[in-house]
């Protein structure tokens, strides 16, 4: 099979490969660079676990080829944690009890990651609808709310992260 | 040692799992990689009954990173073609000669890769003659119907009865009654779909002879003792582990083909294979849960006193009997459809079907067709309260258990444990303001508005079972715990029991830290590998807390009795003058003369009594006393759209009683998460066939899970009464808001629609389903 060229910084690391085109990034992360934080649920866009961040939108990476991504940047759920300090997301899904089995944690985060960035004080309705893209058949949601609520809370204190890429 | 630093039970005490999960360190299955790992992807059947004329696997084998292509011809030479169920029936691993349902597995390629092996797939030439679909359980039942399984003795798709209860002296109550009302329920087919899919790695070592096969398995070590029985390879080649897994509901209970050909592939090429199902295949080919067809009848008097219940199901299970049911309950627990009520008289009967659709059916979050049962008495309790004209409340308080009743017995034969039910009707209400909401029901009615209340008020059966009744596949249905405690003061618990996000590694470290007096984060949870967990059947069924957590306790008990006797050679009083007391060993009288587990345990190992075995262990396999019988009062709030037919839950209230709490966080996430479980199959979820038996709600596009937009912001309380059997008083509760949850919902929109004649709605209750009511009374918009 062909293989085209890529060069991706994946949570501030460049990496270069040869990749077939059809490859999914969510392959690409999980297989090649054995990222294994982003999860696969479904294979019709629904579920919402596969979400990482492509130059700071939130894409859901089994519906996006890697050759695709050919010089952006991707932040993965391993990228949230910085210099030992986990990102204020991270910190509110542990302390609000967001997760249960924690598969479709990482994606949920991601898309919350996302939210915050373009709206740093979203109501509970803002929440749910920016999430309703990501499935959880664990908690209900209501402790993810609280979780992004958390979060939104310590990031509007002043907390120093990095967020939306390198 | 403070019970701030020994955070035991009752303390929300944060998850130690998930520092790995948020930052993407956990390992589930498909995270498993092994150098030289091959890919397995399963050939399916397009259609749901047909005979195989032919598989030509020449186009595939010639692909280039094509490995084999297994066929159920070659499984049948290693005698693996049919596997049996954990039913006692056999279902087929790949198909010799027939399909019996769409999807169905018809051969397996492997390949070097996950994508050529995708492509292989649609290489392989598969020649089918299609048969009729038999899809009805109704006309399957029929003397000419299609023979579902003509392997089988018995030519028809009949498969087993079963009844419970008194059958002539329910039908005298009935003949007596001054009311009957009858009702035809359907529970259709809905999957857990949870959002893991399943899948395994499945790796055979020649150089150590030993098979070890990651698994997303609910009770990896029942399912080692099957893989044995079923290879024939000794138990001890055998390891099974469960990692991560990512939410199990059930589904992760069945061992399915896709399991046992990677087995037999890793066998053959001595090689890793890797099999992970998709999202299509997961909601088509695995196990279903529910798909009962109900008639239930309630006898009563004038004034509303239940006197009996009358239930015939019958039941759709597919091609092949592959429920999870403990061996002597082909129909599960469905016969506690008696629910809260008192009543002199029940008689229950089931009668199970093939049909060609998918084999199941599992529980989904459910102990064992609970929710089939709940479902059934809550609905007639209103159905009743519609026909005497009474409030669904009053109608419940009326025939209530009483909390003086306890020990009780049920007219088909279970022995309820403890409960308060009036006390959580009466909070649920009281919190709620139940009576200025039927005031504002009547306002809005009024002005054409519909607005509805419904309760549900259910007892669940959970935490299988003692050994006289319980067992799967002659294997009884104890549960284990082995703690270590180590020279400092640490502890390693093993349990036989396995999570798939409730939250083990905590709860179990705190029931351990409760009883010995040690800091909860010095106390590590270890599970789901059989190569070191002890015995145990696994978590499902709410078992987990009401077996290993007991065993847990009881193995903790154990070494304080040990500890006791080392603590009395350290201060140099005799056992008898020490008592257990604020976490420590306190000299009676002189509660400053004390010494802590920690001093304990390293006296253990350096200092102990001559005569006394060094070391601080203890194991315990519990055969539970009787079952547990959490239960709650739940209510619900709807407003229907007359434009569209949707229906909106305004408010939800659940009130849970699952005795002794050991984490209040996680108890309360594990009833919001019951509840939105209840809600998806009551408005959303249902598994659809055409005509042909090709299912419609393959994706995640066509069967609906609820998303944060549709789910309510739930409400929880709770009440607290202990079970009495129990170490700790602990009941179990994951499923209970699955069960508890449904009927609420849909009492709720019957209430809204009752003053025009409606008197029950088959769920999914949809908006589609809920306009067409609407049109059809003249109230649509």
């Amino acid at each position: 099979m062909e293989t085209l060229p890529i060069q991706v910084t994946v949570n501030g690391r460049t990496y270069t490969a040869e990749v077939e085109p059809r490859l999914l990034l969510v392959h690409f992360l999980r297989d090649v660079l054995n990222l294994t934080g982003t999860h696969i649920g479904c294979d019709t866009t629904s579920c919402g676990a596969c979400t990482v961040l492509w130059n700071g939108r939130p894409v859901k990476s089994c519906t996006v080829f890697a050759v695709q991504v050919d010089g952006g940047e991707i932040l993965t759920v391993e990228g949230l944690e910085r210099d030992g300090q986990l990102h204020p997301v991270q910190e509110g899904f542990w302390e609000e009890h967001g997760l249960q089995c924690g598969f479709c944690t990482p994606g949920m985060m991601m898309t919350a990651v996302a939210l915050l960035n373009e709206n740093p004080d979203p109501t509970e309705e803002e929440i749910r609808k920016a999430i309703s893209g990501n499935l959880c058949r664990c908690t209900g949601y209501v402790n993810i709310v609280k979780a992004i609520q958390y979060a939104a809370r310590k990031l509007r204190e002043g907390a120093t992260v990095h967020v939306g890429g390198a | 040692m403070t019970a701030t630093a020994v955070r035991g039970i009752g303390v929300p005490v944060k998850r130690k799992e998930d520092p790995r999960f948020i930052r993407g360190k956990g390992t589930y299955v498909d995270d498993i990689k092994l150098p030289g790992m091959l890919f397995m992807d399963i050939v399916r059947s397009p259609y749901a009954h047909a005979r195989i004329k032919r598989i030509d696997v020449t186009k595939a084998l010639a692909m280039p990173g094509v490995i084999d292509v297994i066929t159920g011809e070659e499984l049948a030479k290693a005698n693996l073609a049919w596997m049996p169920t954990l039913m006692g029936d056999r279902q087929m691993v790949l198909p010799t000669d027939r399909v019996v349902y769409y999807a169905q597995e018809v051969a397996a390629v492997i390949a070097t890769d996950r994508y050529t092996a995708a492509d292989a797939v649609l290489a392989v030439e598969v020649e089918y003659e299609p048969l009729p679909p038999v899809l009805n359980p109704f006309e399957a039942l029929k003397p000419d119907a299609p023979l579902v399984r003509p392997d089988r003795e018995q030519k028809s798709n009949h498969i087993w009865h079963w009844e419970a209860g008194d059958k002539e002296k329910t039908d005298r109550v009935f003949q007596e009654a001054e009311v009957v009302v009858s009702q035809d329920l359907y529970i259709p087919r809905i999957h857990v779909a949870s959002i893991e899919t399943c899948g395994c790695v499945a790796n055979y070592d020649p150089a150590t002879d030993k098979l070890t096969i990651w698994m997303t398995s609910q009770a990896p070590h029942a399912h080692r003792t099957v893989f044995s029985l079923v290879t024939g390879i000794p138990e001890h080649k055998i390891r099974i582990i469960s990692p991560d897994i990512g939410g199990g509901f059930g589904g992760k209970v069945p061992v399915y083909p896709g399991y046992v050909i990677a087995t037999y592939a890793t066998l053959k090429h001595k090689k890793p294979i890797k099999w992970i199902e998709d999202r299509s295949e997961n909601l088509q080919a695995d196990s279903f849960a529910r798909d009962y067809h109900i008639h239930a009848e309630l006898a009563a008097t004038r004034d509303g006193k239940i006197r009996g219940l009358r239930v015939h199901v019958v039941a759709d299970h597919g091609a092949f009997d592959a429920a999870a049911n403990p061996s002597r309950f082909p129909a599960g627990l469905f016969s506690v459809c008696t629910g809260s009520y008192d009543m002199e008289a029940a008689h229950i009967q089931v009668d199970g079907v093939y049909t060609t659709k998918p084999p199941g059916g599992v529980a989904y979050r459910c102990s064992f067709r609970v929710t089939e049962a709940v479902h059934t008495i809550e609905r007639m309790v209103d159905i009743l309260a519609d026909e005497l004209g009474m409030d669904p409340a009053e109608i419940r308080f009326k025939n209530f258990i009483q909390p003086h009743q306890f020990p009780y017995k049920s007219p088909t034969g279970w022995e309820y444990d403890s409960g308060n039910y009036p006390a959580a009707l009466q909070k649920a209400l009281d919190m709620i303001g139940y009576q200025e909401l039927r005031r504002e029901q009547a306002e809005r009615r009024a002005r054409g508005e519909l607005m509805g209340i419904g309760i549900s008020t259910f007892t669940e059966i959970v935490g299988a079972g003692p050994s006289h009744t319980f067992d799967i596949l002659g294997i009884k249905m104890f549960d284990s715990a082995e703690i270590r405690v180590h020279p400092t003061g640490a502890v390693i618990v093993r349990i036989g029991v396995q999570t798939q996000g409730q939250g083990h590694e905590t709860t179990f470290a705190q029931i351990v830290a409760e009883e010995l007096g040690i800091p909860v984060e010095y106390i590590t949870v270890e599970h789901g590998d059989t190569d070191t967990a002890p015995y145990g059947l696994g978590t499902y069924a709410s078992r987990s807390t009401p077996t290993a957590g007991a065993a847990t306790a009881v193995a903790a008990r154990k070494i304080r009795e040990k500890a006791r006797l080392i603590a009395a050679h350290l201060l140099e009083v005799s056992p008898d003058d020490l008592e257990w007391k604020d976490y420590a060993f306190r000299v009676k009288g002189a509660p400053d003369r004390y010494k802590t587990m920690q001093e304990i345990a390293f006296a253990a190992y350096t200092n102990f009594p001559l005569g006394l075995e060094p070391g601080l262990e203890a194991e315990c396999y519990y055969d539970p006393p009787n079952l547990t019988f959490p239960f709650g009062a739940y209510v619900c709030v709807v407003d229907i759209d007359r434009g569209t037919g949707q229906v909106k839950i305004r408010e939800f209230l659940a009130v849970d009683d699952c005795g002794t709490i050991i984490n209040p966080m996680i108890v309360e996430g594990q009833i919001h998460g019951g509840l939105t479980m209840g809600m998806a199959p009551a408005l959303f979820e249902e598994i659809v066939y055409d005509e042909n038996g090709t299912m419609l709600t393959g994706t995640f596009m066509d069967y609906l899970l609820p998303t944060a937009v549709e789910t309510p912001h739930w409400k929880t309380a709770k009440t607290v009464t202990p079970s009495p059997h129990h170490p700790l008083g602990a009941k179990g509760v994951g499923e209970s808001p699955t069960i508890g949850a449904p009927p609420a919902i849909v009492n709720a929109v019957v209430d809204a629609l009752s003053h025009l004649g409606v008197r029950h709605i088959d769920i999914p209750i949809t908006p589609a389903k809920v306009y067409r009511i609407l049109q059809e009374k003249g109230v649509a918009e």
